[in-house]
């Protein structure tokens, strides 16, 4: 059903919008993070290559959300919130004097958990709010909301409606809308929280067809309780865990299929294999 | 700086973190031009409502300046008002022992009543009226005072005179309080229509603060077999307390401001007097309203030492009042 | 239970209706009161017939209307028999519930012991506490529709009161100059006051600054700031060192006073429940702080915004004792609120009714019904557009002291 999409959906991507076909590299080097006092994440280290989607799974509390925060500046909204440690966006600190705040989080988009469109914009003016939001002009807006739409896989659902109102789509067709909508200011790196979590089965599969689809064209990275689901749409997987009053680490990190078939740690089988968590 | 290799696996169960990485790095966040345009825009416009309370207080203590200096410490104690008179004699003394009269008969008034709307549009009316209920209570809220003040004036004073007029002939003898030579312009009769003005105001704050009493202690009340009335001042009157002491308060803080029904009602009288239900009587704002037109140099400066006194007692009330307000509202939230 | 569930269960009669009632406590007579379900004749099975459990008897119904019927004789034989009384209807009433709640009290603890009579007498004040508050209301609007009307005509409309004299009829002249005075004022302070207070509003929700806590709770203690304290404050500085006299815009700068706080409070309150994850999802897809502010959450609470708005000109449309100090008043018509003084509705209503003559006063009165109803469809307004479009919540009075308060149930 998505599959003759794909193949017209990539010409379609405005060619002055994608900086690379491939997206960015993004690279946490030693990120610690701490609410407050409380140090809630310890000495991370991930590589998320371009053209793979790294997964990021672990019990609940561990971290990977906020690990994930990090690595657009979204933690540092929260004011008791610091870190410690470098995000390396194609070599580029994130958090360095060069690159600019807002630059970083268009550069690096975000989809949450529970889908956010924009209540009091259309399904078209919410594809491009980013647009408006960073001060972009663009010359082919029609063109681009298309082809955001199309690449989330939601065009032909709302080829006729893109004046109504984003309250009346679905909960699966919004978080597809609001990944359309950080499509559309061409992201190298598009990271997602838990983007499944609060939608049905068929919705859920929608959404993985559309990353799936999209891994080639930008940087991905998913956090994600369900094992399955990780399995599915990743290539490279980190494991978090926190011991009790301890902060998250990485206890395991590698290709997919050798962390789900042969983890070298005997905390990461257990997880693996639903003993806990 | 080691960088994990994507391919292999690290279980980093004891990483030893560089030196650099145990304490919480400096952010670099700098804000663009523009907002930091946006940011001093909006705050520039708080700190305007901060300073618009400043300016109001500096600038009546300017202009009441002359007459503090003139009547000194007998500001507060002397009744009359003749500062345009050679010498000036001028005190609030009677404007604020009518004002606090009149408020406070409002409030004796106004605080069962408020208590009681509140309990029965959240307790015992019907589900399917309680909203048009609260509505009710808002449009009385929006209803000019000026609106009240002549109602009270044309209807619910003359409607109440007979009533007055028994009680004092029944009592006037021996209760001070219900002596009178003549009834209608009395500070109880401001105070009554004033109760009118703030019931609905005070009905407003404490049934919102009620309404947020925990469900499930109000249900565990019931289902222990406890009564309606049980439930109430088991769980929901001590979980509003603050409510309704703070509501209470911002409802005496209109009270002791409100310049249109004393203007109304009150015959004028500088005098302080127990007979509440008497004729005569003044309050800080009528007698504002009232002397204003009339006043000279040196009644203009005593009119704003008269207002500053005027604010600073109900903004200090009102202070408060918001403060148990707020506290009782985050206490209630965690 | 809706007659629509009713039918649900009449078409499907095997299910059984009984399981609804579990928890029904008992109610020997509710049967007679309880809908029927008319269920079908033919089966042998009976299906109970359906009811709504509810949690008074028929003997309490008896016991209060015993003892009104009691206390309303007692005070009958009061005002008729022992005291030379004239029956007079308010003081009947106020005799007739003080006898009543003895009465009542003492009937029901003889019959089910203290506990249930306090919760009895206690209904009894609460209700009677909500009588009157909601009287009133009635009695005002019915009291300024019955006075108004009389002497509302449509000269009222059209007319000054430049060429009319004291003795005149109640319905010569008009309020054209009151109007017109209102409507600039009340335009020109919400000018002046909604940009300010929603400024503020903006820092309380959105920068929470370390001004936050100060602002908050001066705007929460200038609610009730005395209305003739504004006055005041405006007289002094402008009208007393004659820097612009008495006009129509120093009127409204008093009545933009008035009206900041419950702007700012109404418009935290909306801002504070735009959900946070919307700011998120601006700030995510790169937008610095003022464009996601502008084009997403003022928008997303655009209603509530326009309801912050009318419900601040509701607060100051009716206010005189600020205007009796600043505007000046007049009987010519001046459309300059800058120049000259200027008259508006609640000082046309204040004068006219203060003044001996019965005609006069009558004018009043129907300035005080158009003051009514423009606050009337004010309230309404607010309503309509409180409760349209995204971002909608209740109309409400702006609650001092609401905006500290986490949104939590």
């Amino acid at each position: 059903m998505t599959a003759p999409e794909l193949d017209h959906t990539r010409p379609m991507a405005p060619q002055e919008a994608v900086p690379g076909p491939m997206g960015g590299v993004l690279e946490g080097v030693d990120v610690s993070c701490w609410f407050g006092s409380r140090k809630v994440l310890e000495g991370v280290n991930i590589k998320m290559d371009a053209g793979v989607v790294t997964a990021l799974i672990g019990p609940s509390g561990c971290g990977k959300s906020t690990f994930l925060r990090t690595l657009n500046r979204m933690h540092e909204l929260v004011p008791i919130a610091t870190l410690a440690g470098s995000v390396l966006l194609d070599g580029h600190d994130i958090y360095g004097v060069g690159l600019r705040l807002t630059e970083v989080r268009r550069r690096i988009g975000m989809v949450f958990q529970k889908p956010n469109p924009f209540p009091a914009m259309t399904i078209a003016d919410n594809v491009a709010a980013g647009l408006k939001l960073t001060g972009k002009k663009v010359a082919d807006r029609d063109g681009l909301i298309e082809a955001s739409l199309r690449r989330a896989g939601l065009w032909n659902e709302v080829r006729n409606r893109l004046d109504a109102p984003a309250g009346g789509l679905s909960g699966g067709q919004q978080q597809r809308l609001c990944i359309a909508r950080s499509l559309a200011v061409s992201p190298d790196v598009l990271l997602m929280d838990e983007p499944c979590s609060a939608l049905d089965p068929t919705s859920t599969r929608r959404i993985e067809e559309t990353i799936l689809e999209l891994k080639d064209q930008v940087t991905i990275v998913i956090v994600t309780h369900n094992m399955q689901q990780a399995q599915r749409v990743s290539q490279h997987c980190a494991f978090f865990l926190a011991a009790e009053n301890e902060p998250g680490r990485v206890i395991e990190q590698g290709p997919t299929d050798r962390l789900f078939s042969d983890p070298n740690d005997p905390r990461t089988a257990d997880y693996v294999n639903g003993r806990f968590g | 700086m080691q960088t994990t290799d994507p391919q292999g696996s690290v279980p980093s169960d004891v990483p030893e973190p560089p030196p650099h990485a145990d304490e919480p790095r400096k952010l670099e966040a700098r804000l663009t031009d523009a907002d930091r345009v946006y940011r001093a825009v909006v705050s520039s416009g708080a700190a305007a409502t901060l300073l618009l309370i400043t300016l109001i207080g500096v600038f009546l203590l300017i202009g009441a300046w002359p007459a503090l200096k003139e009547a000194g410490f007998s500001f507060l104690t002397e009744k009359v008002w003749t500062p345009d008179g050679q010498p000036p004699r001028f005190g609030v003394a009677a404007m604020m022992f009518g004002t606090f009269v009149s408020a406070v008969v409002a409030m004796a008034i106004t605080v069962p009543v408020a208590v009681c709307t509140s309990l029965f549009i959240n307790e015992y009316a019907p589900r399917a009226v309680r909203r048009s209920l609260t509505s009710l209570v808002d449009l009385m809220a929006a209803i000019p005072s000026l609106i009240f003040a002549i109602w009270g004036l044309f209807f619910l004073v003359p409607a109440l005179a007979p009533i007055e007029d028994w009680v004092v002939a029944q009592f006037g003898g021996w209760l001070p309080l219900a002596e009178a030579s003549a009834t209608g312009g009395s500070l109880f009769n401001a105070g009554l229509i004033v109760a009118c003005m703030t019931i609905p105001i005070t009905t407003s704050i404490i049934r919102e603060v009620l309404a947020q009493a925990p469900r499930h202690e109000c249900e565990g009340a019931l289902a222990l077999g406890g009564t309606r009335w049980g439930m109430i001042t088991s769980v929901v009157l001590p979980f509003g307390k603050g409510g309704i002491i703070g509501g209470s308060m911002l409802g005496l803080g209109r009270a002791l401001g409100e310049t249109l029904a004393a203007t109304l009602i009150l015959s004028i009288a500088f005098e302080i007097k127990p007979r509440i239900l008497e004729n005569g009587g003044i309050t800080v704002a009528s007698g504002i309203a009232i002397e204003f037109r009339d006043a000279k140099e040196m009644g203009l400066s005593a009119l704003m030492a008269a207002g500053l006194a005027l604010f600073i007692v109900t903004f200090a009330i009102n202070f408060l009042a918001a403060m148990v307000v707020s506290r009782s509202r985050s206490g209630a939230s965690t | 239970m809706t007659t629509q569930e009713t039918r649900a269960l009449t078409a499907a009669p095997g299910a059984s209706p009984a399981s609804l009632d579990a928890g029904s406590k008992g109610a020997p007579t509710a049967s007679s009161t309880g809908p029927s379900t008319g269920s079908p004749a033919g089966p042998a099975r009976r299906v109970p017939p359906r009811r709504r459990p509810r949690a008074w008897r028929w003997s309490d119904i008896a016991e209060a209307a015993g003892a009104l019927a009691a206390s309303f004789f007692l005070t009958w034989l009061i005002f008729n028999r022992l005291l030379p009384f004239r029956i007079m209807p308010l003081a009947f009433f106020a005799i007739w519930f003080v006898l009543f709640l003895p009465i009542y009290w003492f009937v029901t603890k003889d019959g089910q012991g203290t506990t249930a009579a306090k919760d009895r007498v206690a209904t009894v004040f609460v209700m009677a506490g909500a009588l009157f508050t909601f009287t009133p209301i009635v009695f005002v609007i019915g009291y300024v529709l019955y006075r108004g009307l009389k002497s509302l005509s449509g000269n009222f409309f059209t007319q000054t009161m430049q060429f009319v004299g004291p003795l005149a009829e109640a319905t010569d002249g008009g309020a054209l100059h009151s109007i017109i005075g209102t409507l600039e004022q009340l335009a020109l302070a919400t000018v002046i006051a909604v940009p300010l207070g929603v400024l503020t509003a903006v820092y309380l929700s959105e920068i929470k600054g370390p001004l936050a806590r100060p602002v908050r709770l001066v705007a929460d203690a200038m609610t009730a700031l005395p209305s003739i304290v504004a006055g005041l404050f405006i007289f002094s500085l402008f009208i007393k060192p004659h820097i612009i006299g008495q006009s129509g815009i120093l009127g409204s700068l008093a009545l933009s006073i008035l009206m900041l706080p419950t702007v700012t409070i109404t418009a935290e309150q909306v801002l504070r429940v735009v959900p946070g994850s919307l700011r998120e999802a601006a700030l995510a897809l790169g937008a610095p702080y003022w464009r996601s502010v502008l084009m997403v959450v003022l928008p997303t609470a655009r209603a509530g915004l326009s309801t912050a708005v009318i419900l601040g000109m509701a607060r100051v449309v009716g206010e005189t004792a600020p205007v009796l100090m600043t505007t000046g008043g007049t009987t010519l018509l001046n459309p300059n609120p800058l120049s000259g003084f200027q008259d508006n509705l609640p000082l046309f209503v204040f004068t006219q009714i203060r003044s001996s003559q019965e005609s006069q006063v009558d004018r009043g009165w129907a300035g005080a019904l158009i003051l009514l109803v423009i606050v009337l469809l004010l309230f309404i307004l607010a309503r309509l557009v409180g409760s349209a479009g995204p971002g909608r919540r209740r109309f409400r009075i702006p609650i001092p002291g609401r905006g500290g308060r986490r949104r939590g149930r």
